[in-house]
């Protein structure tokens, strides 16, 4: 499916830098990880620790590709012009396996629309878009 | 000079207690202009001039006079969605009909105070105005406080929606081969405006094993209830009953929602007037006290999720009934957003009402929730019932304690009445009651 390519920007770099080389990265708070002792991952990015907020920084660490399915729906009149032959697909929600709070979102290419297995485990694949290159993370129903 | 009411207007405290101002404001005057589809470009059915209508219904509604009116407070942003046309040339001929306000859009695509005060110079004696930036849930949060705090004495409120031809969302940055900023997360895999709704509903299903279907008697009742408001866009313009059948066999824009899921945007205009419970008293129309005003503020991410939906609405539920001094069994009646149909129930299961507990609104749809019934679900019919306003639901608790809601008037006594939204996650809320204690 012909997806828009993202364009990185500051925030984003790391993680799309990332997916060019095939590998999955999200934000680590040090001080919720490092103090708390919790694993305090976040997805998508942002410039402040959903947590603890302005006190944590925030680094780039990488994950295992692994994710489950919390939700998903099926779409039949998307807004997104590139993506319009396409239709029906799936647009699953998946929470990574280490921390439920880093969620993207995925085709989940494999799998038939109306088939998706509600809390399915999944693994990341990269996906290249057409316009400029850039690999985005996708996920893939993990087979039994 | 206009500005944003400061945050402080809005009670957004976990443990609120009653507020401070219960019972002393009321809500006495009701103006609705006409509603359209699209705005067909004359000037006399211009944002500006329905908003001006509505005004004037609404004053002469509460049988006072303009120069009664002390305070205004508005939304300025009037869009659905629809944005007037990049480089297209503005309509300047329908400008210049007007007085000017302080940005090029005004009485087209936006209202600023100062449009409305320099085109109704009968409103001579308004000295305070602010905006309630959202919907009219935010305005009347804004409102009440203003007044209860003693800023203004009567307020006109108002909020206007304005749709221009043709569809949202198509053109611009989702026809584009690139994306930017945090559109990366969504856009390439082809989000509309509701599939986190989608989403959630799906999670909601899957928790409580229920089925999209048993949405249909929900939809039905909003259509019947909407044919019986003569304000609305549906009763005015498309006056179709729409079955269960038509429901489940609408189509999919995505699923689990379809057609009926979603609201359609019309071009309308509300006001209401508000003042003090002594004032109040002398007016033309039966006061209806507000016993408090609450709002709940959306958590920030990719989607929200059906833990969150429910957290927010439980904290909502709670706020709202503290705060007003009541239970779930004082609500005659609730009027609880539901401009995607898929989350109201969250937000009835929040309050408790007619005693549900999380996961059972779908089976209370099943059931009697008619205006006959003894606990009246939606009477108003809310945005599938009369087109995008979230002002329905508004209007309608207000008739219904005023005894005034005409075919639509439900049967039990209409005493204390919840309204407001927009979402689960977030949004302002009022409850309503035919006496100040
Ligand atoms: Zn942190």
């Amino acid at each position: 499916m012909p997806k828009q390519s993202p364009v990185p920007d500051e925030l984003t770099q790391p993680f799309f830098d990332a997916c060019n080389e095939d590998r999955l990265v999200v934000q680590r708070c040090n001080e919720c990880t490092e103090l708390d002792g919790l694993l305090m991952l976040q997805h998508p990015p942002s410039e402040e620790c959903r947590r603890c907020g302005p006190h944590g920084t925030l680094e780039w660490h990488e994950v295992s590709g692994r994710g489950r399915i919390q939700s998903y729906v099926t779409m039949y009149d998307t807004p997104v012009a590139s993506l319009q032959e396409d239709q029906p697909f799936n647009i699953a929600v998946v929470e990574l396996w280490e921390d439920k709070n880093a969620l993207f979102l995925s085709h989940l290419p494999g799998t038939p629309v109306r088939e998706v297995p509600m809390g399915a485990e999944v693994r990341v694949v990269f996906e290249v878009t057409p316009a400029n290159g850039q690999k985005v993370a996708e996920w893939e129903v993990v087979g039994d | 000079m206009a500005e944003n009411a400061p945050a402080d207007f809005y009670r957004t405290q976990e443990n609120p207690g009653l507020w401070e101002h219960r019972g002393k404001v009321a809500a006495v005057g009701i103006g609705h202009s006409p509603t359209a589809r699209r705005w067909d470009g004359q000037a006399s059915t211009s944002i500006g001039a329905w908003a001006m209508v509505a005004i004037r219904n609404a004053i002469e509604d509460a049988g006072i006079s303009p120069s009664d009116v002390d305070g205004l407070v508005l939304d300025r942003s009037t869009t659905t969605g629809a944005w007037w046309p990049e480089g297209d040339p503005l309509p300047e001929d329908v400008i210049s009909q007007f007085q000017p306000g302080i940005e090029p859009f005004d009485g087209i695509a936006a209202l600023s105070s100062e449009w409305i005060l320099n085109n109704m110079p009968e409103l001579d004696n308004v000295s305070f105005s602010m905006y309630g930036p959202g919907c009219m849930s935010n305005v009347i949060c804004v409102a009440a406080e203003a007044i209860g705090r003693g800023l203004a004495n009567t307020v006109v409120l108002l909020k206007a929606w304005h749709n221009f031809p043709g569809r949202y969302y198509q053109g611009g940055a989702n026809a584009r081969p690139l994306v930017e900023g945090p559109a990366v997360w969504r856009n390439p895999w082809g989000v509309s405006a509701a599939t986190g709704d989608g989403w959630t509903f799906q999670e909601y299903m899957a928790k409580y094993g229920k089925t999209h279907d048993m949405m249909a008697p929900f939809i039905v009742e909003e259509k019947k209830n909407g044919l019986m408001f003569p304000e609305g866009f549906f009763a005015q313009h498309r006056p179709d009953e729409v079955t269960v059948e038509d429901y489940v066999n609408a189509r999919w824009i995505v699923e689990p929602m379809n057609l009926f899921d979603h609201d359609m945007p019309i071009h309308v205009a509300v006001a209401y007037v508000f003042t003090t419970a002594e004032r109040a008293a002398d007016m033309a129309q039966t006061p209806v006290y507000i016993l408090n005003h609450g709002t709940t503020r959306p958590k920030f991410g990719l989607t929200q999720g059906l833990d969150n939906a429910e957290a927010s609405t439980d904290s909502t539920g709670r706020k709202m009934l503290d705060g007003a001094g009541i239970t779930s069994d004082d609500l005659s009646f609730e009027n609880m957003y539901e401009g995607f149909t898929t989350f109201h129930n969250y937000f009835i299961e929040g309050l408790g009402f007619a005693g549900i507990q999380r996961g059972e609104a779908l089976d209370l749809y099943a059931g009697d929730i008619s205006i006959t019934s003894d606990k009246p679900v939606s009477p108003s019919g809310g945005n599938q019932g009369g087109g995008r306003t979230r002002i329905w639901m508004h209007t309608d608790t207000i008739q219904q304690i005023q005894g005034r809601a005409g075919d639509r008037q439900i049967r039990v006594p209409a005493e204390i009445g919840i309204s407001g939204g927009p979402m689960p996650q977030g949004g302002d809320f009022t409850i309503w009651s035919s006496t100040p204690d």
